[in-house]
């Protein structure tokens, strides 16, 4: 396939490596600790692109020493959505960067078919184009 | 160019993985020097151990600076030894399991438990049984929620912000109240003991509270009491312990007694023991802070002295003898 060489889609850090194991995710969330960042667990069953804001799992966790905390919202994550994308977002609250630092996938669904290509003809034979995932097709609840 | 250190997924998977292997190494070694390789050439006596751990000096400054106590610290020197023993073993290939080290402290108030408590996060660290070495302590309100559903997610937050330290929970006993029986504080306790089996390694949790009432908390709640490994009781202190926890105190915010005031302070804990509300160590530190406010109007009355660092620092035999105590006592010893 021209537009998904790897079979999966590439999201976030660390999407064109194989999947991270817990411990290294542990390492992950150990560095963003030592920066102060709070830790959050995301998830969803839609893959396109433009679908920013996942479902949060749990309240961003604040005060965190240890990354076996994140670990554990992970893990009963992951027991409640086997075949969801799961990712994890560490926010950054310092001043004047507010925002998302880091972000990866933790928890992918077994099969991955991709985006299909859709071309819309408009006024004057005009073309306009979007992408559409195939998981999408079936109803929330039965994709994965 | 260098080969790729990942593989795709999908792709043939090249033969060996040194840095896959070195990352998962790097994130079992953090838990402490214990995972040593079998087969690894290392120390074979305990005084190599000692050598290179700080076990040594964690036992040493608990020794140092806590008066009495004997109970708790020969509690400590086992868990310390337990981990030595264990790196030992480990050499040698035998299986190391981290052993529970969940604990309860009852004890008469102001017999150190708190203090302890702070100190044992530092310790357990030490000894490499907690990661971070924190301390979260923590009271019924910060675990026990106010309507349906709202407890499990706040003692489930605390238990994260506690991982890879130490969870302390001050008057234990008043997470269950048998008299209502849709208080929330079981729902708190079984999420406890959910985590504190299935989560070992993550945290230690370690209960406070007066004897009497953690002895009918664990009554009332056996599956908690047989999930508690160490069931410390702090004993009272004698009163020549708690003169020597008065000279700690003062020297802590450098202060010092004067010509005959450490006898009269003798004098006065001889009193203080017998009337009601000891509270030991808490007491003492009270009458150290009402006699620095007696030694401070006496200074003040004078005006026109002008004082030496000596003067400044020494409590007088008249600002402890000025203690209500003495004055109580009296009619009573004639």
């Amino acid at each position: 396939m021209i537009n998904n060489p790897v079979g999966r889609i590439t999201q976030g850090q660390f999407s064109f490596l194989p999947e991270l194991t817990d411990e290294e995710i542990a390492l992950q969330v150990e560095y963003g600790l030592g920066k102060g960042y709070a830790w959050s667990v995301e998830y969803t069953d839609d893959p396109h692109p433009r679908n920013t804001y996942w479902e949060m799992f749990g309240l961003p966790m604040f005060d965190l020493k240890d990354a076996a905390g994140v670990l554990t919202e992970l893990r009963n994550c992951r027991k409640a959505f086997p075949s969801h994308y799961i990712r994890l977002m560490a926010f950054d609250s310092t001043r004047n960067t507010e925002s998302i630092t880091m972000s990866f996938i933790v928890n992918r669904p077994p099969s991955e078919p991709g985006f299909s290509l859709v071309r819309q003809e408009g006024v004057g034979r005009n073309i306009r184009y979007t992408t559409h995932a195939y998981v999408t097709d079936k109803p929330e609840g039965e994709r994965g | 160019m260098a080969a790729p250190q990942y593989t795709i997924p999908g792709q043939p998977r090249p033969a060996e993985q040194p840095q896959a292997a070195a990352v998962g190494q790097a994130a079992t070694g953090d838990a402490g020097a214990v995972a040593a390789p079998p087969g690894a050439m290392g120390p074979v006596t305990v005084g190599e151990v000692l050598a290179n751990s700080q076990v040594g000096s964690a036992i040493e400054g608990l020794e140092r600076d806590l008066v009495g106590l004997a109970p708790v610290k020969s509690r400590v020197s086992d868990i310390a030894a337990l981990l030595v023993i264990d790196k030992l073993r480990a050499n040698l290939g035998m299986q190391a399991q981290a052993p529970s080290l969940h604990m309860s402290f009852t004890g008469n108030p102001g017999t150190g438990k708190t203090t302890v408590a702070l100190r044992m996060a530092e310790i357990l660290h030490r000894l490499g049984y907690v990661r971070k070495g924190h301390l979260v302590a923590v009271t019924r309100d910060d675990l026990v929620g106010q309507y349906i559903g709202h407890t499990a997610p706040k003692t489930r937050e605390v238990l994260k912000k506690a991982m890879g330290g130490v969870l302390f929970i001050d008057e234990a006993y008043y997470l269950y109240r048998p008299e209502n029986e849709r208080d929330y504080g079981q729902e708190a306790i079984e999420i406890l003991l959910q985590v504190m089996e299935n989560q070992r390694d993550d945290l230690v949790v370690i209960l406070a509270g007066y004897k009497d009432r953690m002895d009918t908390f664990f009554r009332s709640n056996p599956g908690l009491s047989s999930r508690i490994a160490h069931h410390i009781d702090f004993p009272d202190y004698a009163p020549d312990e708690l003169l020597q926890i008065g000279d700690r105190m003062l020297a802590g915010q450098n202060y010092a007694f004067g010509t005959g005031a450490r006898e009269a302070f003798q004098e006065y804990l001889a009193h203080r023991i017998g009337q009601p509300h000891f509270a030991n160590a808490r007491s003492v530190r009270n009458a150290l802070d009402r006699a620095r406010l007696r030694q401070a109007s006496r200074l003040f009355a004078d005006r026109d002295r002008p004082y030496s660092a000596t003067d400044l620092m020494t409590l007088a035999e008249s600002d402890i003898r000025g203690s209500r105590v003495f004055q109580l006592a009296r009619p009573t010893t004639n």
